[in-house]
């Protein structure tokens, strides 16, 4: 690798993103944290009847990582946007969009995974039978990059303004309601014992389609919000 | 650009639109008014009660035009936040975000109204259904894009932010429009059709059509007054403006 060519720039940006991630090993653990709690609540506001729980139990925990999730995006670009280097990523000959998907996968590796990964155990708790869990997992492997991707677009338009926590929630949340239904289908199809695998499938074809478009979209919107 | 007529390049310039506005504005607003009352009159007295509903099912002379305005206000954000976006003329930017407030008033009409219908008819306020949830969603959408338009200090790029918004979340609108085609749950199919001829009697169809153009006078009424605001306050330190409220001694 070349230095100053389009896949360097790209492991460099990976690399420090993630060590930035690794150097600051505690935020990471929150929204894991965050998600263990909300989990734990449930059972303590629905009654600890396991049928009524493992009916609920592949909703709750997509809700609690969405919402996890939510919390975590304003990380994104936050920091970058302080220190003034993601205007210099900005003005770098690599094209932007790339880039940004390098950020957004460095983002999606250091706060969706540990979440997917603690997922069948938030799960379990719930009484979600084992083959149900396996499906959870695979659903969100999928659904989480979607998730992601449609985050950053979002958390680029309101990259330029204050208080963006509650409006972040409020514009994503309408977009992702098709993310949710459909993970959530999946799994409680997998419950049912009925085929699931078509409700993946459409959230492959969407993450398909977003790979490309997400990237190139946060692009232009971060240059419409970060115009000044 | 040669394609675009030369008055369309004189309208989009905001002193010209503020005088055009303020002409129609009284126009639309009567003929809003004026159409209004003869839909209503057909609607509510003169169309026969329907053979199942009785006279409940005149609430849709106020839901179906909502519901169609809560869509094609989107279309036009839609439209007018391609051209912000693409080539950020002021009117566009304008005219996007002063249909928001008016397309959610919309939005939550059309929601009152069918829970409204729905509690006597399907016996219940409110159901996850396809089409309810949707509608529900894209009121949500409104919101956001009136919430991210107002995050910003600066207007302009408030304005072009959230009309990026827009331009995503027009994915809603098939969903919306054809989610009682895809999923076959509670909320009827389309009654009155622009192609083919319409399943409904044309006694209790023409006040229908006469509300549908109702609703859209005063949505341009209403527009013409809110962006001739925004204008003023967007050129506020301009000569138009200064030498409009020098005329009118301020």
């Amino acid at each position: 690798m070349r230095p100053g060519s389009l896949s360097a720039a790209c492991a460099a940006l990976l690399r420090r993103d993630l060590l930035l991630a690794w150097r600051r090993r505690g935020d990471i653990a929150l929204p894991v944290l965050y998600a263990l709690i909300v989990a734990t609540l449930f059972p303590f506001a629905l009654g600890p009847d396991p049928a009524l729980l493992a009916s609920v139990a592949s909703g709750v925990v997509l809700v609690t990582v969405l919402l996890s999730m939510l919390l975590a995006f304003d990380a994104l670009f936050r920091p970058d946007l302080e220190d003034g280097s993601l205007e210099q990523l900005m003005l770098a000959p690599q094209p932007l969009a790339l880039m940004l998907g390098m950020k957004i996968l460095a983002h999606w590796l250091s706060t969706a995974l540990p979440l997917i990964i603690i997922a069948p155990v938030l799960a379990s708790m719930l009484h979600l039978p084992g083959h149900a869990n396996a499906v959870l997992v695979l659903a969100l492997l999928v659904a989480t990059p979607l998730l992601s991707l449609l985050g950053s677009v979002l958390v680029a338009l309101t990259a330029g303004t204050r208080r963006s926590g509650m409006l972040l929630a409020l514009m994503l949340l309408p977009l992702c309601v098709p993310v949710v239904i459909f993970a959530a289908g999946a799994v409680s199809a997998a419950q049912l014992s009925l085929p699931w695998i078509a409700p993946i499938a459409w959230l492959g074809a969407a993450l398909a389609l977003l790979l490309v478009l997400a990237p190139l979209a946060c692009a232009a919107a971060l240059r419409i919000a970060i115009d000044a | 650009m040669k394609w675009i007529p030369h008055w369309m390049h004189e309208l989009s310039s905001p002193p010209t639109f503020y005088r055009f506005a303020t002409v129609m504005r009284p126009w639309f607003l009567v003929l809003a008014l004026v159409t209004t009352a003869i839909g209503l009159y057909g609607g509510l007295v003169m169309a026969p009660a329907d053979y199942q509903q009785g006279d409940v099912f005149r609430i849709i002379y106020i839901h179906v035009p909502s519901a169609e305005m809560s869509l094609f206000v989107y279309g036009v954000m839609a439209v007018a936040g391609f051209i912000a976006v693409v080539w950020r003329i002021k009117l566009a930017e304008s005219v996007a975000m002063q249909s928001a407030p008016v397309g959610a008033a919309f939005t939550f009409i059309t929601l009152v109204t069918g829970s409204i219908w729905g509690e006597p008819t399907w016996g219940t306020w409110w159901t996850w259904d396809a089409r309810l949830t949707s509608e529900l969603v894209l009121l949500f959408l409104y919101l956001g894009v009136i919430g991210l338009f107002h995050a910003f200090e600066d207007r302009r790029q408030g304005a072009r932010a959230a009309s990026f918004l827009v331009l995503v979340g027009v994915i809603n609108l098939p969903i919306v429009h054809y989610s009682v085609q895809w999923w076959n749950t509670l909320h009827q199919g389309t009654t009155v059709r622009l192609f083919g001829p319409s399943r409904i009697e044309a006694d209790m169809l023409w006040p229908l059509l006469v509300m549908m153009l109702a609703t859209k006078f005063y949505w341009a009424a209403s527009l013409c007054g809110r962006v001739r605001t925004d204008l003023l306050s967007l050129e506020s330190g301009k000569h138009w403006v200064r030498d409009l409220a020098q005329k009118e001694g301020h």
